[in-house]
């Protein structure tokens, strides 16, 4: 398996986002689903995972609710407010363009 | 919409801290038991999962810290927590903060006293008055000099003038109201009727004045009150519009009450009651006339449309009264008419307060200074003493930013806390200028401090400055902290060492020369003052006596008021101990003005521009005599000389010397009024207006010839002033028992008045001047202390080695001494170029006077040496064996 690669500040809440798109989740769900959904290429650093919450947080684009976990213990869930899914809409058609541009400079002949 | 979600983030976090704290705490423990699960689920052992999740994660408190970091408010908390650390130290050093509070109440309370000064008298000096901002004054001028304008050429301005939108007239005038054991007069103004219309101030009980109300002759007796002498004096009557009261014996009704807080338009005075200018004769003595175009009386104000500036306004009225000149040159030829701002009105008390605030205000700048120098020396002290804990912050990983921070919130808060002092101390010295003016007649002047949002705008830019400067001057030194060398035992620092020390001693050298130029200004004015009071005015002052007879008021007409004086004057010369007396319609250096007129000379050729004029006061006889005044040739009025006799007048030696190039005018003609007189007499000059004004032209006429109804008195006595003012009382009475006495004073008490302006200047300057001295002192002391107590070993090292004594003396006052040489000689540098601003308050006395700066050189170096003697002979005392062995 290649060595997980780290993720840079902004990449990290984009990811984080796309993730609550599908459904409220909390900080510990967030980092396996990323896992299992890059088939393990992408460990998120835990160090990175909460601050990048709670930095998301306190910009509007996610908020918090406490409720029972799967495990029936006391955990803290996100979901995404509208404006951070126009948020994510505009982060990820920026990331579109921006890795395709790149596509194109590495296939150049 | 993002703003619906985050507030409730921002306010939670900063009230309701400890639950979000819980909820981190929570939030991180559910993911690290989490992580635990899985781990042991793989197969590890319970203690091994711990220690592998509390690594995966990174160190709970850290990322706890990062997400604290990530609520950012963070600034409002540290701020916060900055305040409460700073109010537990001002709490542990007393001494410390009560006296750098002290220090800064006193320089931000000055600053904003006396700028509440200049607003209340000179920038916005009339209270209820809409837009004084586009005000201007207008006096007339003649050959240069200043004048009256006459109400006709008003007219003509206010027509013509297109750049102007209201022009009204506002003089001061005064009347006699009470008539009980003393005479008493109220100011009031005499006005044009468009003035309360034009000033946007309207009377809240009854009416203004109407349009046609300001022609005629005296056919308008009616009276505006004040809303003080409503209240004091007519008990604040509600049917007060339509009764009447007698103004100098004519009566008046009243038609309407001003608001209250309004007193007029007379910088210095409370105005207490208006009447129409059509009344111009009641109050004015009958010697001027509304439709006069000679007449010079009146003291008008304009106001500029939106947009015009003060030289556009002046250009146009130069411009009408160029061609007034043309229309009509018996009356006007060579004047004109000038614009004065606000602050410079000529015809109220703003002239003569300008220059002392205009100089104030620097001095209180200077004083701020010092007391910033003086409390950043206060809080460098304190700093140094405080390196440790500092280094010790550094160490453990605290962000230089963070401390500088905090000392800038230590230093806010005591600027804070001096501002609120000085604001009230403000507040309590709004009132306090008057104070410092002499009373004429139980008249106080009145000059009110106004502290509205410009001065608390700019006292609050003071605050923030004297926060920067005494916040800043610790953390200055703080720059150059080195961790390792600090937490190790103390550096010993040498005497006369340069480094940190440089920074307080320059500090101490700037309050050292900014006290210095204040001393020689101060002394500068009292030589000045002395010079004023020591010249002599060329009358006697000491032996003479000067009251008045309010005859006007009660009822007297010229013939009953002629019979009168003949006999109260013989009464007087009667009595015991009186030498001479004798009556004059003016008194000198007083406010009242003299009489005016062209004068034509035989055998003097006028210039093409020149109109020929002087001023005179109608005296009787033995007025030479009584004043003092030697007469250089000719004679004295007698009692010969009355209205059936030949007009005859005195001149003055200016007079003959500028008319009579120097001859004997004695017998020569000379037109006074249109009428020939003959000259029987020369006067030798004397102070006329002001003790500091160049001789002039004067002349001399007998009262009974130009006839005035009350006349001053003067008396010439050995007797003390009690004992003839009884008497003469009892003399008045005897001859009517209604009448009254006005104030009795000498003419040197007279003198004093008339240069109270100086007295004031001095005052103020000699008591900054002084505080200053002292914050200075304070601040030598303070650094030469700090600096014997860092240097105790280096002094107990040279006393084991055998310094005596007064090695020591002088070891530590040569330091102190060096400083303050430094400061005196930069003091001396500045000083000299900058006492010229002194300008026309220093009389007789040059700017560079080497009187004053050796006075001002000497009483610095004996306050120096005195704030040096404590720590020097406190050095003494040090024990060597104890210095050189504590750490």
């Amino acid at each position: 398996m290649a060595k997980p690669t780290d993720l840079v500040q902004g990449t990290l809440d984009l990811l984080i986002l796309r993730t609550l798109a599908l459904q409220p989740m909390h900080g510990w769900g967030i980092a396996q689903r990323i896992r299992q959904v890059s088939k393990d290429v992408l460990q998120v650093n835990q160090g990175a995972l909460y601050p990048a919450l709670h930095r998301l947080e306190q910009q509007g684009w996610i908020r918090a609710k406490w409720g029972e976990s799967e495990n029936n213990r006391r955990a803290k869930y996100y979901s995404l407010t509208p404006d951070g899914a126009k948020y994510l809409r505009q982060e990820q058609a920026q990331w579109k363009r921006l890795s395709s541009a790149i596509g194109l400079v590495l296939d150049m002949s | 919409m993002r703003w619906y979600y985050k507030l409730p983030l921002r306010l939670r976090s900063l009230f309701r801290k400890d639950k979000a704290e819980l909820d981190l705490s929570e939030e991180l423990q559910f993911h690290l038991q989490n992580q635990i699960d899985e781990l042991v689920a793989e197969g590890m052992n319970p203690q091994e999962a711990r220690r592998e999740a509390l690594k995966s994660l990174g160190g709970v408190e850290q990322v706890k810290e990062e997400c604290r970091e990530m609520r950012r408010t963070n600034l409002i908390e540290n701020f916060f927590q900055d305040l409460r650390f700073g109010l537990r130290m001002l709490r542990r050093t007393p001494g410390f903060s009560i006296l750098a509070i002290l220090c800064l109440t006193l320089g931000i309370g000055a600053n904003a006293a006396v700028f509440s000064w200049v607003e209340g008298i000179l920038v916005r000096p009339y209270p209820l008055v809409f837009d004084q901002e586009r005000l201007i004054a207008l006096a007339g001028t003649v050959r240069g000099e200043r004048d009256q304008t006459s109400w006709p050429d008003l007219l003509d301005v206010r027509r013509s003038c297109t750049l102007c939108e209201t022009l009204f007239v506002s003089n001061i005038t005064g009347a006699t109201l009470n008539i009980g054991d003393h005479a008493q007069i109220i100011t009031g103004g005499m006005v044009s009727a468009n003035y309360f219309d034009a000033i946007g101030v309207h009377p809240f009980l009854g009416r203004g004045f109407e349009p046609g109300e300001d022609s005629g002759r005296n056919a308008h007796p009616v009276v505006v009150l004040s809303y003080h002498l409503w209240q004091s004096r007519f008990k604040g009557d509600p049917e007060i519009i339509g009764k009447t009261q007698r103004f100098d014996n004519v009566v008046h009704t009243i038609v309407g009450v001003a608001p209250a807080g309004f007193y007029g338009t007379f910088v210095g005075r409370a105005i207490e009651y208006w009447v129409p200018i059509s009344m111009l004769e009641v109050f004015y003595s009958g010697s001027n006339r509304l439709e006069d175009r000679g007449a010079r009386w009146a003291e008008a104000y304009v106001r500029r449309k939106p947009g015009v500036t003060r030289s556009q306004a002046q250009q146009e009225i130069s411009a009408i009264a160029t061609r007034l000149e043309a229309e009509y040159p018996a009356t006007n030829r060579g004047r004109g008419i000038k614009v004065w701002a606000l602050w410079e009105t000529p015809f109220n008390h703003a002239g003569e307060l300008l220059p002392i605030l205009q100089i104030m205000v620097i001095v209180v700048v200077f004083v701020l200074l010092i007391v910033c120098a003086n409390v950043g020396n206060l809080l460098l002290v304190r700093s140094f003493a405080r390196r440790h804990e500092m280094t010790v912050r550094l160490a453990i990983g605290a962000d230089r930013g963070r401390l500088l921070r905090q000392l800038v919130t230590e230093g806010l808060l005591l600027s804070v806390c001096g501002a609120v002092g000085g604001m009230l101390l403000a507040y309590w010295c709004r009132q306090a200028l008057p104070l410092l003016f002499p009373v004429r007649g139980g008249e106080v002047m009145y000059l009110p401090g106004e502290i509205d949002a410009r001065v608390l705008g700019l006292s609050a830019a003071i605050c923030l400055v004297a926060t920067l400067a005494v916040g800043l001057v610790p953390a200055f030194q703080m720059r150059h902290l080195a961790i390792a060398d600090s937490l190790k035992t103390e550096a010993t620092s040498v005497m006369g060492a340069r480094g940190r020390a440089w920074f307080r001693s320059s500090l101490v050298v700037l309050q050292v020369t900014l006290s210095f130029m204040l001393l020689v200004g101060a002394t500068l004015l009292i030589q000045s003052l002395r010079n004023i009071r020591t010249t002599s005015p060329g009358f006697s002052t000491t032996r003479v006596l000067d009251t008045w007879i309010p005859l006007a008021a009660a009822g007297y007409d010229a013939p009953r008021a002629r019979t009168f004086q003949e006999e109260l004057i013989q009464r007087v010369r009667a009595l015991p101990g009186v030498e001479a007396a004798a009556y004059a319609r003016v008194v000198p250096l007083g406010y009242e003005g003299y009489s005016s007129t062209p004068i034509a000379v035989d055998g003097y050729e006028p210039q093409p521009n020149e109109q020929p004029a002087a001023d005179y006061n109608e005296v009787s006889s033995n007025y030479f005599a009584t004043m003092g005044i030697p007469l250089i040739s000719g004679r004295e009025f007698t009692r010969a000389d009355d209205e059936n006799a030949p007009r005859v007048a005195i001149v003055n030696q200016t007079m003959v010397a500028r008319y009579w190039r120097g001859q004997n005018p004695v017998g020569q003609r000379l037109q006074v009024k249109g009428n020939w007189v003959q000259v029987v007499g020369v006067a030798k000059d004397s102070k006329y207006y002001s003790m500091d004004e160049t001789p002039r032209a004067f002349f001399y006429v007998p009262l009974r010839q130009y006839f005035a109804i009350e006349p001053d008195i003067h008396i010439r006595t050995t007797q003390p002033l009690q004992t003839i003012e009884t008497a003469l009382i009892r003399e008045v009475r005897a001859i009517d028992p209604n009448l009254a006495l006005y104030e009795m004073i000498t003419l040197q008490e007279q003198l004093d008045r008339s240069t109270s302006q100086q007295l004031v200047a001095v005052t103020l300057v000699a008591l900054f001047g002084g505080l200053a001295l002292l914050l200075a002192s304070i601040g030598l002391y303070g650094v030469m202390s700090c600096s014997v107590s860092q240097s105790t070993r280096e002094l107990g090292l040279r006393m084991a080695l055998g310094a005596g004594t007064s090695n020591v003396l002088r070891l530590v006052l040569s330091r102190g001494l060096l400083l303050t040489t430094t400061g005196i000689v930069i003091g001396i540098a500045l000083a000299l170029p900058l006492t010229r601003l002194l300008g026309n308050l220093l009389y007789q006395v040059s700017p560079r006077d080497s009187l004053a700066f050796a006075t001002a050189f000497a009483v610095m170096s004996v306050a120096s040496v005195a704030a040096c003697f404590l720590p020097a002979w406190r050095a003494t005392r040090i024990d060597p064996m104890r210095a050189l062995r504590a750490e």
